[in-house]
């Protein structure tokens, strides 16, 4: 019963940690968008132009370096467009964000019509085959408290592919780049008070393009992972809304890499939590831990972050200062 | 030197010309897209109008698309007059549409059809006034942002609606199928002209929403808001009160939406009945700037778009393509306002650039932020 219990954890686990993967990699990039002070709605179609441009040259080149540039590049392209019309041009940022997001899911539909149904090829399956942290725990198994845990924590975290890895170092590399550099020191300040930042010689205007193009290319890179690791093929509106969810996550983790790792997690955790409970005739018997009713939780959630984020006596940081206020000079 | 000066904003006719040549960009544009992409723009475009209005089956879906679209997007403008960023107007439909549903679910079967049609509606009005209420209310009360807050709305608003189709409503006489039974036939939008009767209500609401905004007390509060809530505090007006009304009269206004594609199209509940129509018609209203005629100009545009590309998949182009031409005519438009409001400065580096006190003409003083912030201040007085 107890290792029972451990081996259904440790699975569910590990697939709340695959689930979690674009809404965290897409985290990342809208975090540093917003963090610029540009509220960009278009993550959904950012991460769809990626996910088509990826799933694309992948199937036609089988080379994930070349799928992983092709959606940075659309993905990007996308960005640039949003940063043009909000920074340069001066348009509203909801929606800018909006238009952006139909036009890139059209267009990643239109794109993807010629990959309907086609897998990744051979050569990318075999390199998000690979799990790298994978150990072999043979040799302990039958140590006492070390040998199971050992076992949980391979199960639950250490049998995932590249993608996996490779976002939660993105999330530490983006918490050392906030916090530790002087250029995620300057970006703070273009997103806090861009007036002031631009009096003490920070390039706003750079800086607001090199964030937003940033976001959108990770954004591009947490689409890629829906057609070519996750589902393994085409359908239409693959990404299924989960850029919707990481607008949600940003406010929810605060605007902070690090706890987007586990905020990430735990949203990935509710999408399938439901059908772990069907288990559990005593629970599921509520109507409150039916998946239905579980589905709402991220965005009461947020909600709730985003009220209690303002409310009380002491008022805590509401996030970027400057967030979807356009900035002029000319105009302060 | 290449900079950006503020002039006088470009109104009347000749803005909405620009406006105009911007969509036909995006049209251009859209043609050597789709000739890109390998089909030929002739036949394309030709299916699309022949498939919009060359039948009388395109016609009255199109007159269905736009209704819908310019009823959402006449409640979006209410709450955009006072900068209240409704972008829930996706959740209110829905909510509107689930409390209608529950209105003809709650009254008895006898019930007359008039009285029923009316409850309905009246139903659909209050579901998206309290769907709205809600972040109005952390707005004023809390300062809660209300852009993400009404955006959040949405997916609670859909997920509630799975979840009454999937278990609490799921009709036994389904054959397991989850879905929600049809409303009772009485309560049918019954079709005036060969389109349902809420076309009458979206001209209704049109012209209301024009006068409203322009000619009644509250109307006029809302509009001094949106230019200003410090001005409006000055002038004695009661910000709390104004944004509250505003909020609640936009969301009726999505909620009735709801209702009307609840009882005149879809006819059971669904969390496709709003179909995105609440994000389309932020765009919608933004690309009228907020005035009530040019939002039914412009939807029915975009019904056209859409109701067009259905009819392009028969010559072999995808229907997405017409997200690509929406995307494309509203990022056009985006840039136009831009247009409209400032000017491209070209400078030349001269003798007078580098002198050391430089003339105070705009457009001749050199760099340096000072010099920037100061030239709108003479081009726009």
């Amino acid at each position: 019963m107890e290792t029972g219990f451990a081996v259904m954890a440790a699975l569910f686990l590990a697939s709340a940690v695959r689930i979690s993967v674009p809404l965290l990699v897409g985290t990342l990039g809208e975090t540093v968008t917003e963090r610029a002070g540009h509220l960009n709605l278009g993550v959904e179609g950012m991460m769809m132009l990626g996910a088509s441009a990826g799933f694309l040259v992948a199937v036609r080149t089988d080379s994930v370096l070349l799928a992983l540039l092709a959606a940075i590049l659309g993905s990007g392209a996308g960005a640039l467009l949003y940063a043009v019309l909000t920074v340069t041009f001066r348009a509203n940022q909801v929606v800018t964000g909006l238009a952006l997001t139909i036009f890139g899911t059209g267009v990643a539909n239109t794109l993807g019509k010629t990959v309907v149904g086609e897998n990744p090829p051979p050569a990318v399956q075999a390199f998000f085959a690979l799990k790298p942290l994978h150990a072999d725990l043979s040799g302990i198994r039958d140590v006492p408290v070390l040998g199971p845990v050992a076992g949980f924590v391979d199960a639950a975290f250490l049998q995932h592919n590249v993608y996996v890895y490779g976002a939660v170092a993105l999330a530490l590399l983006l918490a050392w780049f906030l916090r530790r550099t002087r250029a995620g020191l300057h970006l703070r300040a273009i997103g806090e008070n861009p007036a002031a930042a631009d009096a003490s010689g920070i390039r706003v205007i750079a800086g607001k393009y090199a964030a937003i193009l940033a976001g959108g290319m990770m954004c591009g890179l947490a689409g890629l992972y829906m057609p070519l690791v996750h589902i393994q093929t085409w359908t239409d509106n693959i990404t299924g809304g989960r850029g919707w969810i990481v607008v949600a996550l940003v406010i929810f983790v605060r605007w902070d890499p690090l706890k987007a790792t586990l905020g990430a997690l735990l949203f990935g955790a509710l999408a399938i939590v439901g059908f772990l409970l069907q288990a559990y005739p005593q629970l599921s018997g509520s109507i409150l831990f039916s998946q239905y009713v579980i589905d709402m939780y991220p965005y009461l959630m947020t909600l709730l972050a985003l009220v209690l984020a303002n409310a009380g006596r002491k008022k805590g940081w509401q996030g970027p200062g400057a967030l979807s206020v356009p900035y002029f000079r000319e105009e302060r | 030197m290449i900079r950006i000066v503020r002039k006088e904003d470009t109104v009347g006719l000749r803005a909405w010309a620009v406006r105009a040549g911007a969509i036909l960009a995006a049209l251009a544009a859209s043609v050597l897209l789709v000739l890109l992409m390998g089909y030929d723009p002739i036949r394309t475009f030709g299916a699309m109008l022949q498939g919009a209005f060359g039948t009388e089956y395109g016609r009255i879906n199109t007159i269905i698309m736009a209704v819908a679209l310019a009823m959402t997007a006449l409640a979006v403008s209410v709450a955009f007059s006072m900068k209240f960023w409704n972008i829930g107007a996706e959740g209110q439909i829905l909510m509107g549409a689930f409390a209608a549903t529950a209105a003809a679910r709650v009254l008895p079967e006898g019930t007359p059809p008039v009285l029923l049609v009316l409850a309905c509606l009246l139903a659909g009005l209050a579901g998206g006034a309290a769907w709205a209420l809600v972040p109005g209310l952390f707005r004023i009360y809390l300062g809660t942002n209300e852009t993400l807050f009404t955006l959040m709305m949405n997916y609670i608003a859909i997920k509630f609606v799975v979840l009454l189709r999937c278990l609490a409503w799921k009709d036994p006489a389904a054959n397991g199928f989850p879905v929600i039974a049809e409303i009772p036939a009485g309560a049918f939008l019954p079709p005036v002209l060969g389109v349902h009767a809420g076309w009458i209500l979206a001209v209704l609401l049109a012209v209301a929403t024009y006068y409203f905004l322009r000619s009644t007390k509250l109307g006029y509060e809302i509009r001094v808001v949106g230019e200003s809530e410090r001005t409006a505090r000055y002038a004695g007006m009661d910000v709390r009160r104004v944004v509250v009304t505003g909020v609640l009269v936009s969301g009726a206004m999505a909620g009735l939406t709801g209702a009307v594609k609840l009882m005149g199209v879809a006819h059971t509940l669904s969390e496709t009945v709003a179909g995105g129509d609440g994000f389309t018609a932020i765009i919608i209203a933004w690309l009228a700037n907020l005035s009530a005629p040019g939002i039914v100009v412009a939807s029915v545009l975009f019904a056209a778009l859409k109701q067009g590309t259905l009819a392009m998949e028969i010559v072999g182009s995808p229907p997405s393509l017409s997200d690509v031409i929406k995307g494309l005519i509203l990022m056009a438009a985006l840039s136009t306002e831009f247009f409209l409001r400032y000017r491209i400065a070209v400078e030349r580096r001269d003798a007078h650039a580098t002198a050391v006190h430089p003339p105070a003409g705009p457009g001749q003083a050199e760099g340096g932020p000072s010099a920037e912030a100061g030239a709108p201040a003479e081009e726009g007085g």
